[in-house]
């Protein structure tokens, strides 16, 4: 086990190491032309070849491309130069920088985003895990039963949909249906920290919450389904109705628990990807979390912010796949790790 | 790293030459014909009712993307032109529904049914078009990564590994936005970031094919790698990259969706739903701006979907069905 631990560590740093060297490959070779159309954009519209260059000096951005991955691991060498930005430590010592566009600290930029997209995720993945756990089961007690029906066509309906569909349909007829008919209860766009009004935090995320959770539960149901199909299918499922247990007990207790496993596995992956998948979400809705930053920080060709979020939806990846497998060990006697 | 893919499960077996009925009894021979898995396949198929329909639907939209310049003609208004006296109310809005513009006109007077049809066609080609290259590319390292074994598939592993850790829609977005966004772009982003999970499957099937007394006995009459790879292998892992093709085509879609939407994808003025839905954003006044594209595109996945869960179900009648 510690074994096994030490390696996936290992290749998850590699992991990082490598999504993060390509993202500066991106910037500096791929696109050759980015750090000019930064220090362009910053420069002004009347700014002279030498002025740009000068920009461009300031943020290290003529430096060569390995150069530029050395700054990010380890800081500029050096003393602070007067006029240029303030100095980055590098992230081996937990400094992402500073963005290029307005200089603010990348840590302190993503400190605030982070609780929104935390929000967000935490707060859908309780929601689908709900929706999606009871409509399979329902589902699962019994088959081929309209309320079987229902549940499948709608988890079919969400599975297909694309989630800026569906939260741009729920924004108008929710928010703005409704508002012209004089209910204003769903806000259409914003953020308010759950440590200010929980209340209005949870009135401005419900319609995200909502989105996410049905496009992503859909999978949910129809996994739970079928897996409490399998397993209720079981002898010693039999073996409890035998000796008397309540449905109750029996589905959930002794059903419920082996038909976990898929559905734990999916969730891992799931909320894995999350952190980078809430984009959607949050450009529909307007919050201004960690991918609504990063899309932000694209278009502007920002790169302190972009590998900023790229490392921490990465990290957020490795973390979600290693404690799959350990779960995976810890459920399951038959599964060795190595 | 065992993450799992539990709506893929598909029997390599199903289409194996070890199921091909019927090698003629004395008695049956004369009646019972035998029928080849892929026939048999296809029968079930045919006999699925929602998947007939789906496939119907699906063929309606693809007329609906060649014959796109027929609603051209048939309103007389070309896709990218804007109306701006006709289309638009007296205040600069969009238009309802009505006899000129049959679905309503868009923010700029442009005729929202003329695009969704022109809008088909981009739908389609990077759907069908990124499919296959993920495909290809997947079934490629797969089959090398799982018939070569050792080292190759050590690294291919990794690698495989890495691209599933990588936070797609980040990568997709920018490297989207550096290269300049257009169909081939697009295309070429959706198949980079997706082939892993193609390549993950094969490599799965052909490393308990590789060990089959077939493929044994091919590399003892003196069979190369790339023969037994191509005529031996390929075709018992054929079944799951059908189906896995047939689901992945909605995906691909959706991705080129997703990427138009944020205005990364597909560039204006081409006619693209993702980009039209986009520009919906904020006009919730005009209900139609957003609804129709929306529905052009949910009707395509939903059709796709279900298509392919009938293939599915088809070539593999023991595996769970998605949606049933």
């Amino acid at each position: 086990m510690l074994r096994f631990l030490v390696r996936r560590f290992f290749l998850g740093l590699l992991v990082l190491f490598l999504v993060s060297l390509a993202v500066f490959f991106m910037f500096f070779k791929l696109n050759a032309s980015g750090p000019t159309a930064v220090a362009s954009r910053l420069c002004g519209k009347q700014c002279s070849t030498q002025q740009i260059n000068a920009v461009k000096e300031r943020l290290h951005l003529n430096d060569p491309f390995l150069k530029q991955y050395y700054y990010f691991l380890f800081g500029y060498p050096g003393k602070d130069v007067k006029s240029g930005p303030p100095r980055n430590k590098g992230i081996l010592h937990g400094d992402l920088g500073y963005s290029y566009v307005n200089e603010q600290s990348v840590n302190g930029l993503l400190k605030d985003a982070f609780p929104i997209t935390l929000s967000l995720a935490v707060g859908s993945a309780v929601l689908w895990l709900a929706m999606g756990l009871l409509s399979g089961i329902l589902s699962a007690i019994r088959p081929r039963s309209m309320l079987d029906r229902t549940f499948t066509f709608m988890a079919l309906l969400f599975y297909s949909m694309p989630t800026f569909v569906l939260g741009l349909l729920l924004l108008l007829f929710l928010f703005y249906e409704l508002s012209i008919h004089g209910i204003s209860f769903f806000p259409a766009q914003g953020y308010v920290p759950i440590t200010q009004n929980p209340w209005e935090w949870a009135r401005h995320l419900l319609l995200p919450w909502f989105t996410l959770a049905a496009v992503t539960a859909a999978a949910y149901t129809r996994l739970t389904r079928g897996s409490m199909l399998d397993v209720l299918g079981e002898d010693y499922i039999r073996t409890a109705r035998a000796k008397g247990l309540s449905e109750r007990r029996v589905v959930f207790r002794h059903g419920l628990r082996a038909a976990l496993t898929p559905i734990v596995t999916q969730f891992g992956i799931d909320v894995g990807t999350l952190l980078g998948g809430a984009i959607i979400t949050e450009r529909v809705f307007g919050l201004p979390g960690l991918g609504f930053q990063a899309v932000q920080a694209i278009t502007a060709n920002d790169l302190p912010i972009i590998i900023g979020v790229v490392v921490i939806a990465t990290t957020a990846i490795v973390i979600a796949n290693l404690l799959v497998d350990i779960f995976y060990a810890v459920l399951d006697p038959r599964v060795r790790l190595n | 790293m065992s993450v799992g893919d539990p709506e893929i499960v598909v029997s390599a077996a199903a289409a194996g030459p070890g199921t091909v009925g019927a090698p003629s009894e004395e008695i049956a021979a004369a009646k019972i014909q035998g029928r080849s898995p892929w026939r048999l396949a296809f029968e079930r198929l045919r006999s699925d009712r929602a998947a007939v329909i789906c496939a119907i639907v699906i063929l309606l939209i693809v007329l609906m993307a060649i014959f796109a310049p027929l609603f051209k003609m048939m309103t007389g208004h070309p896709p990218n032109q804007q109306y701006f006296d006709t289309g638009l109310t007296l205040d600069g809005q969009p238009k309802a529904p009505d006899g000129t513009f049959w679905l309503g006109s868009d923010d700029v007077g442009r005729d929202v049914l003329v695009r969704i049809a022109y809008g088909a066609r981009v739908s389609l080609i990077v759907g069908v078009v990124a499919t296959f290259l993920t495909v290809t590319i997947g079934t490629i390292v797969g089959l090398a990564a799982g018939y070569f074994g050792k080292m190759v598939d050590t690294i291919l592993a990794r690698i495989i590994d890495v691209m599933l850790s990588i936070p797609f829609l980040l990568f997709a977005i920018s490297l989207a936005s550096i290269f300049h966004a257009g169909l081939k772009v697009v295309i070429f982003v959706l198949a980079i970031f997706s082939w892993s999970s193609v390549a993950r499957i094969v490599r799965g099937q052909v490393l308990s094919i590789r060990e089959r007394e077939y493929v044994e006995a091919a590399r003892a009459i003196g069979s190369g790698s790339w023969r037994i790879m191509i005529i031996d292998i390929l075709p018992n892992v054929i079944a799951p990259i059908i189906v896995y093709t047939t689901l992945l085509i909605p995906v691909s879609i959706v991705g080129e969706a997703t990427l138009s939407f944020l205005g990364v994808g597909i560039q204006p003025p081409t006619a693209d739903w993702g980009q039209m839905i986009a520009d919906a954003q904020g006009n919730y006044h005009a209900w139609w701006f957003l609804v129709f594209p929306s529905l052009a595109l949910l009707v395509t996945t939903l059709a796709f979907n279900i298509f392919g869960d009938g293939v599915r179900d088809a070539f593999d009648p023991r595996s769970d069905r998605m949606f049933n």
